[in-house]
């Protein structure tokens, strides 16, 4: 955490404000300088290309941006589920999690150990909920054993225990004992998204992983689950990473945001300080975008242009092509991820001293 | 739900259309379900109009909109073009009716054949209606139908579909309906699979298709922010029926039906200082296994159901200026539940 705001990517450009650290005791997971690239017959895809985020013991925090900016590639990368062509290029993984012998707080970089000590942490205390995760239920199984086997899989207890287990976790996501016994296609989507929710938090992880939940849920459904998962976190004391392209969604649950462009956190703050006060223009061409639903109805004019392509990032500021603002500087520099404002984090020259001299 | 119009003969009408779909399984589901439920509409070319029929999934909007297109027969009740039949429309007629009622679907990768590069759509339509004379006019013609899109021809032409974002290949597709310039849209979820920036964009130009072109357009989504944020007029689907109608501004902030309540609360707002007040309890949200006719089909969900609920079908009340529920609650010869009071039903 000593240089949490450091540059986020090469060629650094002169550091304008002197970044404050934010609290460091709070930290579950620091992600630092991370680059997951795919390489590709035309070149090295970048999909995520140098993201500096921190997330906070028991607070949700949501991972917003376009389709393609990247954040799903981030989670599967902390995680470590990048497969070939794909690769974790750098970047540092700061996990703190209490280890049960002691109690005491450990921490460790996630991206340095092998995957056979990554793999003991996952489901332990890392839980993950992919994107479309409902869909991928075994359809032969009982919703019972496949709980259990994940998680006899990843700790070690006795098959009627984890059952005993499975019970009471899919009480705590709103099901029936009865689902227990029934297969997935029994199920309704939002119940089978349930039992996704449930299975994952089934060994009282840390830190869950979320990756658009509730995408494909209607809105009542969708409304059932996220309160769920307000609930869940409050009992289990859980710390949620809430990935969703749904700015609304986010509006309803993070405590915290990040907001993605073309593989690069644009900017972090509170979801208040987020929606009231955009600073980044990519994060007020979003918050602009969305219709309100009762309000006075005018023309949003949204964000004009194309979203870039990983294979070929514009130069200097990855929105310039498409930014209201734009000047010379942002074609030529990328600007660095900066504490702007006390706990606001944001990658924009209008709020560094570059954008002064040049103007 | 009809607007005024110039002549009384509706462009698109659908009369009482119900589709049923067997259902197999156990001895005690096995039977009928009606997909769609006796559903009317009325879509008028002038005064151009924009229609958003709103429901969840399963509530058979799709199905409908198929049923609109042609795609799909009813199994009872008709669409009328102009006043005809779809299925007795002479070979004139339904190669007009065709050319006017025209489509865009949910999923922008599905409807592109990946070998043909993007402009063929566009070329097609062209070569197909006899649009243009010349090749050079053809060629001026893919540029300013990409133009009014939002898009630069420079950015798009030549290129193959997966080259292109789901936001670009939707906005093609409108592009395509700018040469056409039919009736009628029947646009079925056709933002739902891209992103907020770019949907504002997609939505800005159905505005203006219906305020330059005079273009009318039923536009399906399970949306109500986006189907606020377009106007007009909006039926909400339940089920395979519609429970109300209206202006979308009195539905909003007068919602008459209790599903479309139901509905409205769920939505996320975009205010984090202004959070969710209420909870959803499980129950609301399961759906019904079976389908009956002579119920309410909102009856085993409804917090206000009454025993007249699971006995008739409710017909549709007058609840505002050219608003409708089809809900008891409306009716004033039933005596209704307290909560139904307190809740302002009278």
């Amino acid at each position: 955490m000593s240089n949490n705001t450091k540059v986020t990517t090469p060629p650094a450009p002169q550091q304008g404000t002197v970044p404050a650290p934010l609290s460091q005791q709070h930290a579950l997971l620091q992600i630092k300088d991370t680059r997951v690239w795919y390489t590709t017959i035309t070149g090295e895809a970048r999909v995520v290309d140098g993201v500096d985020v921190t997330i906070n013991k028991n607070e949700v925090f949501g991972l917003a941006g376009e389709s393609g900016c990247g954040k799903s590639t981030l989670v599967e990368g902390v995680l470590r589920l990048i497969k070939s062509p794909g690769h974790i290029k750098s970047g540092h993984v700061l996990f703190t999690y209490p280890k049960s012998v002691n109690g005491e707080d450990t921490t460790v970089d996630l991206f340095t150990m092998g995957l056979n000590e990554v793999r003991p942490l996952r489901w332990q205390h890392i839980a993950y909920v992919p994107q479309g995760a409902m869909n991928s239920l075994n359809p032969v199984m009982r919703i019972e054993d496949q709980i259990a086997d994940a998680i006899l899989e990843h700790s070690k207890t006795t098959k009627a225990k984890a059952m005993a287990n499975v019970r009471q976790r899919l009480d705590m996501v709103g099901l029936p004992a009865s689902v227990a016994h029934m297969y997935p296609h029994e199920l309704s989507g939002g119940m089978k998204q349930r039992v996704t929710i449930a299975s994952a938090i089934t060994l009282r992880p840390e830190l869950l992983i979320a990756d658009e939940p509730t995408t494909a849920l209607d809105v009542n459904v969708q409304k059932v689950i996220l309160q769920e998962l307000l609930d869940i976190r409050k009992q289990l004391n859980l710390t949620i990473v809430y990935v969703s392209h749904d700015m609304a969604v986010h509006a309803e649950l993070a405590d915290r945001m990040g907001i993605m462009y073309a593989g690069v956190m644009m900017e972090v703050g509170t979801t208040i300080q987020i929606f009231k006060d955009p600073l980044h223009p990519y994060t007020q061409g979003l918050i602009h975008s969305i219709p309100d639903i009762g309000k006075e109805r005018k023309r949003v004019e949204g964000i004009p242009g194309l979203a870039p392509s990983p294979l070929a990032w514009p130069n200097g500021c990855r929105f310039h092509p498409r930014c209201p603002h734009v000047k010379d500087i942002c074609k030529r520099v990328e600007p660095p991820l900066l504490e702007a404002r006390p706990g606001r984090l944001v990658a924009c020259h209008i709020y560094s001293e570059l954008w002064d001299k040049a103007s | 739900m009809n607007t005024m119009s110039d002549n009384n003969v509706p462009t698109l009408q659908a009369r009482n259309v119900t589709k049923e779909f067997a259902v197999s399984g156990s001895s005690l589901r096995r039977g009928h379900i009606a997909a769609v439920d006796q559903v009317s509409l009325s879509l008028y070319a002038k005064p151009p109009q924009i229609i958003s029929l709103v429901g969840e999934s399963g509530s058979g909007k799709t199905t409908f909109s198929r049923i609109l297109l042609g795609l799909t027969g009813p199994t009872t009740g008709e669409v009328l073009y102009r006043g005809t039949n779809i299925l007795a429309l002479n070979k004139q007629q339904f190669r007009e009716y065709r050319l006017n009622v025209q489509p865009v679907f949910q999923d922008p990768y599905g409807i592109y054949n990946p070998f043909y590069r993007i402009e063929r759509v566009l070329e097609l339509v062209i070569h197909n209606f006899k649009l243009a004379k010349t090749k050079s006019q053809a060629i001026d013609m893919v540029d300013e139908a990409l133009r009014a899109v939002d898009l630069r021809p420079n950015d798009v032409i030549g290129r193959y579909p997966h080259q292109l974002s789901g936001g670009e290949r939707q906005r093609v597709m409108l592009a395509r309906l700018y040469l056409l310039k039919p009736r009628i849209i029947i646009a079925d979820e056709p933002v739902s699979m891209i992103d907020v920036a770019v949907r504002t964009l997609f939505l800005n130009i159905l505005l203006d298709f219906r305020d330059k072109l005079g273009i009318s357009c039923l536009f399906i989504t399970h949306n109500l922010s986006t189907a606020y944020y377009l106007g007009g007029q909006i039926m909400v689907l339940c089920f395979g029926r519609v429970v109300e109608t209206g202006s979308i501004d009195q539905v909003v902030h007068n919602p008459s039906h209790p599903y479309t309540q139901q509905l409205l609360t769920s939505v996320p707002s975009i205010d984090p200082e202004n959070r969710w007040s209420t909870r959803s309890n499980l129950e609301s949200v399961e759906r019904p296994v079976t389908h009956e006719a002579n119920k309410c089909v909102y009856v085993t969900r409804c917090p206000y159901a009454m025993p007249i609920c699971s006995q008739q079908r409710p017909p549709d009340f007058a609840t505002g200026e050219g608003q409708y529920a089809a809900c008891f609650l409306h009716d004033r010869n039933v005596e209704k539940p307290e909560a139904a009071v307190e809740a302002g039903f009278k």
